[in-house]
């Protein structure tokens, strides 16, 4: 608590400081405001928030057992409370000011000249406010992915210190790189090394599962793994979860065409094509397999589809989408059902296994199939259109691609050690061994999920 | 006065309870339950990961009858609830000190 206040204070003192040095700038006369896209964005924004909660929350909430569930769909309320409080302070800025190439300036602090009208770089036909609210959507659910490795044994308190700090030192830099003015990786904006990331695959994805893989392999297995049964509670939440995840990704991919145009269509398709090819691909391994295809299965393989066309939806052909679909569906369940068994980490809720490697498949795929006919994102001096992907002749892609992908997982694990560390030592990460035996729902938030007796 | 404690297959528990009511049994309280006798379990699988499920859903069915009572009641449920195979279930009985009713403090075989 006493470390909670001085950190918000900081926070405002940093705040005050800065609002006293930046000025207004004048702005040149703004682009016409559509409300069509406008209103396409907003609705997208909501989409996306409801892939927070409930989606995730859900999702993950009936993956644990039953004395965990509210621990776990606290920690992703807490990222929608805080990350907003957060964005608004400091990390939209830290995100989406003009800085370097890596972090961008704190001009925008406190929402400072984040208005009403639109900024050319971020959506020409829609007030930058909207901009920022639907990244802020983005900030929300990408410290939550990561919450589905340290179930069932991290500490409220450390939680949030870490994702805090995470946010800020992971995302906002990668965000930034990505999709930022001037950012060394943004592809739109003419980067350093271009990156084909059209709605987060590495900016969301791979940071948030490679710092899962961190989390887990830092906090350790929880207590009795993997001898002691750990069934999942109720798959009919992560059911339900998961379908809001489906459905509220059509505003995570296709928002991210910024408009309500062509472009928002095609990742509306390529992302629905997707996520049903990975779905089929990951049940009909479990039929082969198993003999039996599962429900978890079926909505397993839908989120590693989602994934994986998160970095390709506006840049593929939709054909290619059900590729990547079916290739996601299968790698990640190999990866969820023989890899990680094979070296025995415990990552409980697979957000390494799902959102690490579906979004480094998902990335490198992107620079195969991206088609400028979709999306002419390069052009050369004179205004023609350059190709894209390897189908189309650019096999240079493939390597930037790879490029980005690596920058991602570099910042993601030495930005999680070292932050991990930095909270292990202050306040420390891991409940007692009684409060993970009693369960996190009562030793952390003081309640019960199901009260059977009333 | 004696109890019988019937622990059978979830999906016998209507068509016990009906044979009862018909044989005249009107009082009996019914739990969910888990076990196993000589009956295996089931394997489940989550995300490739394999699970043996030992604790098999019953259900367990309380009665108490007066003495005389007492095979009427065996005889009913066992009548619907055997299939010949592992799994069936199990009577048992065993013998009630008291038995009140708290309305109107009835006592005895009055309260049953």
């Amino acid at each position: 608590m006493h470390r909670n206040r001085l950190r918000m204070l900081a926070t405002l003192l940093l705040g005050s400081a800065c609002t006293g040095v930046c000025f207004a700038q004048s702005s040149p006369p703004a682009p016409a405001i559509s409300n069509a896209d406008n209103a396409w964005m907003l609705i997208s924004s909501a989409l996306v928030l409801m892939m927070t909660g409930p989606g995730l929350a859900l999702f993950y909430g009936g993956l644990v057992r039953k004395k965990n569930v509210l621990s776990v769909m606290m920690q992703s309320f807490a990222m929608m409370a805080i990350i907003t409080l957060l964005w608004a302070f400091l990390t939209y800025s830290l995100a989406f000011d003009a800085g370097t190439s890596f972090f961008g300036g704190l001009h925008h602090v406190f929402m400072h000249d984040v208005g009403l009208t639109p900024d050319p770089d971020y959506g020409s036909t829609i007030p930058v406010q909207t901009f920022m609210v639907y990244q802020l959507m983005f900030a929300i659910i990408t410290p939550a992915l990561i919450t589905g490795a340290f179930a069932e044994r991290m500490k409220f308190s450390a939680m949030a210190c870490f994702l805090i700090l995470w946010s800020i030192f992971v995302y906002s830099p990668m965000a930034h790189m990505v999709w930022g003015k001037g950012g060394f990786l943004n592809a739109a904006l003419g980067g350093g090394l271009p990156t084909l990331d059209f709605a987060g695959g590495t900016v969301v994805h791979i940071t948030s599962g490679v710092s899962a893989l961190v989390c887990a392999l830092y906090l350790g297995k929880r207590l009795g793994y993997p001898t002691e049964p750990m069934r999942p509670h109720s798959v009919v939440l992560s059911f339900i979860g998961a379908c809001l995840l489906w459905v509220g990704w059509f505003g995570f991919n296709a928002g991210s065409a910024l408009s309500s145009g062509a472009l928002a269509t095609s990742a509306f398709v390529n992302t629905h094509f997707a996520t049903a090819a990975a779905a089929a691909a990951w049940a009909g391994v479990e039929w082969i397999r198993n003999s039996k295809p599962s429900a978890l299965g079926a909505i397993s393989g839908a989120v590693a589809g989602l994934v994986a066309i998160t970095p390709a939806a506006g840049f593929v052909q939709p054909m290619h989408s059900i590729i990547i679909g079916l290739l996601a569906g299968v790698a990640c369940y190999f990866m969820v059902a023989k890899v990680k068994q094979i070296f025995g980490y415990d990552d409980a809720l697979d957000a390494f296994g799902v959102h690490g490697v579906g979004g480094t498949l998902g990335a490198l795929l992107t620079g195969v199939f991206a088609s400028s006919a979709i999306n002419p994102i390069f052009k050369d001096a004179a205004g023609n259109t350059l190709p894209s992907g390897l189908i189309e002749g650019n096999g240079r892609q493939v390597l930037n691609q790879l490029g980005g992908v690596a920058i991602a997982w570099v910042i993601s694990i030495v930005g999680s050690l070292v932050l991990l560390k930095v909270v292990d030592m202050t306040i420390g990460l891991r409940v007692s061994p009684n409060d993970e035996s009693e369960g996190l729902d009562l030793t952390q938030h003081g309640e019960e999920g199901y009260d059977t007796a009333s | 006065m004696q109890k019988i404690e019937a622990i059978i297959q979830p999906s016998k528990v209507d068509q016990v309870k009906d044979a009862l009511i018909e044989a005249g049994i009107t009082g009996m309280t019914i739990q969910e339950a888990r076990g196993h006798g000589r009956q295996k379990g089931h394997t489940e699988f989550y995300r490739g990961r394999e699970y043996s499920v030992d604790l098999l859903p019953k259900a367990k069915i309380e009665l108490v009858v007066p003495d005389q009572l007492v095979e009427t009641v065996i005889q009913a449920i066992t009548s619907v609830a055997r299939t010949g195979k592992i799994g069936d279930g199990k009577i048992f009985v065993s013998r009630i000190d008291q038995a009140i009713r708290i309305r109107n403090d009835e006592r005895g075989e009055n309260a049953l």
